[in-house]
């Protein structure tokens, strides 16, 4: 399998009134061709922005994105956004949390498909028609000839998430980043969208990134996952990896937060204290003020430097001081099934 | 959705009459005696009584009203059965108090100044506003966007009779690059109308324009961080189907709601402009019916003003839903 999407040392700066923000601070990865990668962190770890990045939608906006993003051999942080815009849709294509607020509210559904579909390929109406409600039937869409003529807030979440999809996929891009696709969605039919996009990617090969906060999608969905604080990976591997052996205190807490049938009430696990400001980040660990093992690490290490990506096992890498001996048995999440 | 609609329309119909109603109380309270108007202060008693009988206001309160409302539907016949009786054709207005002239005539000849002038200062002002809006969005913080917004604001705090006396002295004037403000029939010649209405329009245009463009600044600036902005870019839609399909399509809804409801109010009569250029169209009339205290004609242009603006309010609401699919569905 070839590499189609390589992100090396991804930084995207925001000025702001009182500073810079640092939401992405040299992020890496790679994604082979018709691989998934999940992406978890919280809110505010730079998750959006790295696809935002990679999507080239930051071109235009004040935000200063340094070093590379190659897809398919393309380095899209140098290019043009005449060069990107073509590129988008075509190449990579992306689909957002609230499927109702993403779709146009003025517009039917279909049209909106057949308009994508038309900007990008010199075809008639009636061929973009025919296009648009092919790919409303793929996704899944009943009597997709008349829901055509429908619009966004006639269908349902799930449904509407659909036609994101099939909006997204008209122009068969090889990339497809899904931010939070299911976060708006009920359990079933969280599972019934995660289903179709793992048949698309099937069908198509295509590249899935997903990003999201819940644990269980990722390892219902992912091949590999990259766990993402304060701008930077602390930790990346397969899925079986990460969620059954993780090797950073941060995944760990994420992995004990999770509840389960037997969890009461007031045993949650919960990690202590808040993400850091993006404004002003310390010199050391970002994740050492909430980290309930730095005290395991000798000298202080963890305040005053910033660990490097370490590969603890083949393919599985992680950004911590503690030994590995140490780690096996300080971090021991309860356990986890990944379904594969 | 159609019942709606019905409604709405009845609604308006009852909501015009409770307008001539009270406009109708109101003005034939004030003391103003036509007699006195039409024929000075040398009139005999017998000739004030005289006209008073042939105007009808020698009658009841009820009675006027009634005689004058069935007026507006059937052709009213003054003093029926006497030597003096006169028609006044459906809608009837009455007889100036002053000129003894049909009102409903007098409206008729004066409206087309009126709507030539709001017509072509609406389409001006509009195309106008939401362009330096949209430009002003799109170039947020920069150059065009200061320059546009200082404009916008200067405009808006100019009064018509000033910038209009400004923009004759130096285009007509001194500089001849405009023709002299005038109406012509655009019946008669369509050059020589645009020409005479060019001033006017420039004038009324420029200031409604700050309003309008500041309206599509904000609302622009509002709907580009809307989510379904974000999909038609990284959908890879042009730039020029994103801004003028997208964006405006979101942001356009209040701009015309405004908009109906400002040209509504124009067509009515635009008193200060119509004054400053000389132009005799509904607004002029009414103000000169004002100084004169002929009442007839004040009724007919404060009813005539209404009708535009109820209609306008019912049409900006059936817009809605043309506007907005949800409206569209759930009523």
């Amino acid at each position: 399998m070839s590499t189609f999407l390589e992100v090396r040392d991804l930084k995207v700066d925001f000025p702001v009134e009182d500073g810079v923000v640092h939401a992405v601070n040299g992020l890496s990865f790679k994604l082979e061709q018709g691989k998934s990668l999940g992406i978890v962190g919280e809110s505010g770890s730079g998750k959006s922005v790295t696809s935002l990045a990679i999507m080239g939608l930051l071109k235009e906006s004040s935000a200063i994105v340094s070093g590379e993003i190659l897809l398919d051999g393309q380095d899209l942080v140098a290019a043009s956004e005449s060069d990107m815009r073509k590129l988008r849709g075509t190449k990579a294509s992306m689909i957002f949390q609230d499927s109702l607020a993403a779709l146009h509210p003025y517009f039917r559904v279909g049209k909106q498909i057949a308009e994508v579909y038309k900007s990008h390929n010199k075809v008639s109406k009636a061929d973009a028609k025919k296009r648009a409600i092919e790919m409303l039937d793929l996704v899944g869409i009943p009597q997709p000839d008349k829901r055509f003529n429908d619009y966004p807030h006639q269908f349902s979440g799930g449904m509407r998430q659909r036609v994101m999809i099939a909006m997204a996929l008209s122009c068969n891009p090889k990339l497809l980043i899904a931010d939070e696709p299911t976060t708006a969605l009920d359990v079933t039919v969280q599972a019934q969208i995660l289903e179709l996009l793992k048949s698309i990617q099937k069908q198509f090969g295509t590249s899935v990134i997903l990003i999201t906060h819940d644990l269980g999608v990722i390892s219902e969905f992912a091949d590999d996952v990259l766990v993402m604080y304060a701008g930077r990976a602390v930790e990346t591997g397969s899925v079986v990896d990460v969620l059954t052996k993780p090797q950073h205190p941060y995944s760990w807490g994420l992995l004990s937060s999770i509840p389960t049938l037997e969890t009461t009430i007031n045993k949650f696990h919960s990690i202590s204290g808040t993400p850091p400001s993006m404004l002003n980040l310390a010199s050391g660990c970002a994740f050492e003020p909430r980290c309930e093992f730095k005290s395991s690490v000798p000298g202080g290490k963890c305040a005053s430097n910033i660990p490097d990506l370490i590969e603890t096992s083949p393919n599985h890498q992680s950004r911590c001081y503690l030994d590995t001996a140490q780690r096996a048995n300080l971090l021991t999440p309860p356990e986890f099934s990944v379904q594969k | 959705m159609f019942n709606y609609f019905i409604k709405r329309v009845i609604a308006s119909i009852v909501l015009l009459f409770a307008v001539i109603f009270v406009t109708f109380g109101l003005f034939m309270a004030v003391p103003a005696d036509p007699a006195r108007l039409s024929c000075g202060k040398t009139c005999s008693e017998e000739t004030k009584i005289g006209i008073r009988h042939a105007m009808e206001i020698d009658i009841p309160f009820s009675e006027q009203y009634k005689r004058f409302v069935k007026g507006l539907f059937v052709d009213r016949i003054y003093n029926q059965g006497s030597t003096v009786a006169r028609t006044c054709e459906a809608p009837c207005l009455g007889f100036s108090f002053r000129t003894d002239e049909n009102v409903t005539d007098l409206l008729q000849r004066r409206a087309p100044v009126t709507f030539s002038l709001a017509l072509g200062a609406s389409i001006l002002w509009l195309t106008g506003g939401v362009l330096f809006g949209m430009l002003s969005a799109l170039k947020r913080g920069k150059l065009v966007d200061k320059l546009v917004q200082s404009v916008a604001l200067f405009g808006s705090s100019l009064q018509i009779y000033l910038i209009g006396w400004v923009l004759s002295l130096y285009l007509v004037i001194r500089n001849n690059i405009l023709p002299t403000p005038a109406y012509v029939s655009p019946f008669e010649s369509i050059t020589s109308w645009a020409g005479g209405m060019l001033l006017p329009w420039i004038t009324l245009a420029f200031i409604s324009m700050s309003g309008y463009a500041r309206l599509t600044r904000s609302g622009m600036l509002e709907t580009l961080s809307e989510d379904y902005v974000r999909t038609a870019r990284s959908n890879g839609l042009t730039k020029s189907r994103v801004y003028f399909r997208h964006t405006l399509r979101g942001a356009i809804t209040p701009i015309i709601t405004i908009f109906g409801l400002d040209l509504g109010g124009l067509l009515g009569g635009a008193v200060i402009t119509e004054s400053t250029f000389g132009l005799k169209g509904v607004g002029r009339l009414s103000l000169e019916a004002v100084y004169e205290l002929d009442l007839p004609i004040i009724i007919g242009t404060v009813i005539f003003g209404a009708f535009f603006i109820i209609v306008a309010n019912l049409i900006v609401d059936m817009l809605y839903a043309v506007l907005d699919p949800k409206v569209r569905i759930s009523k």
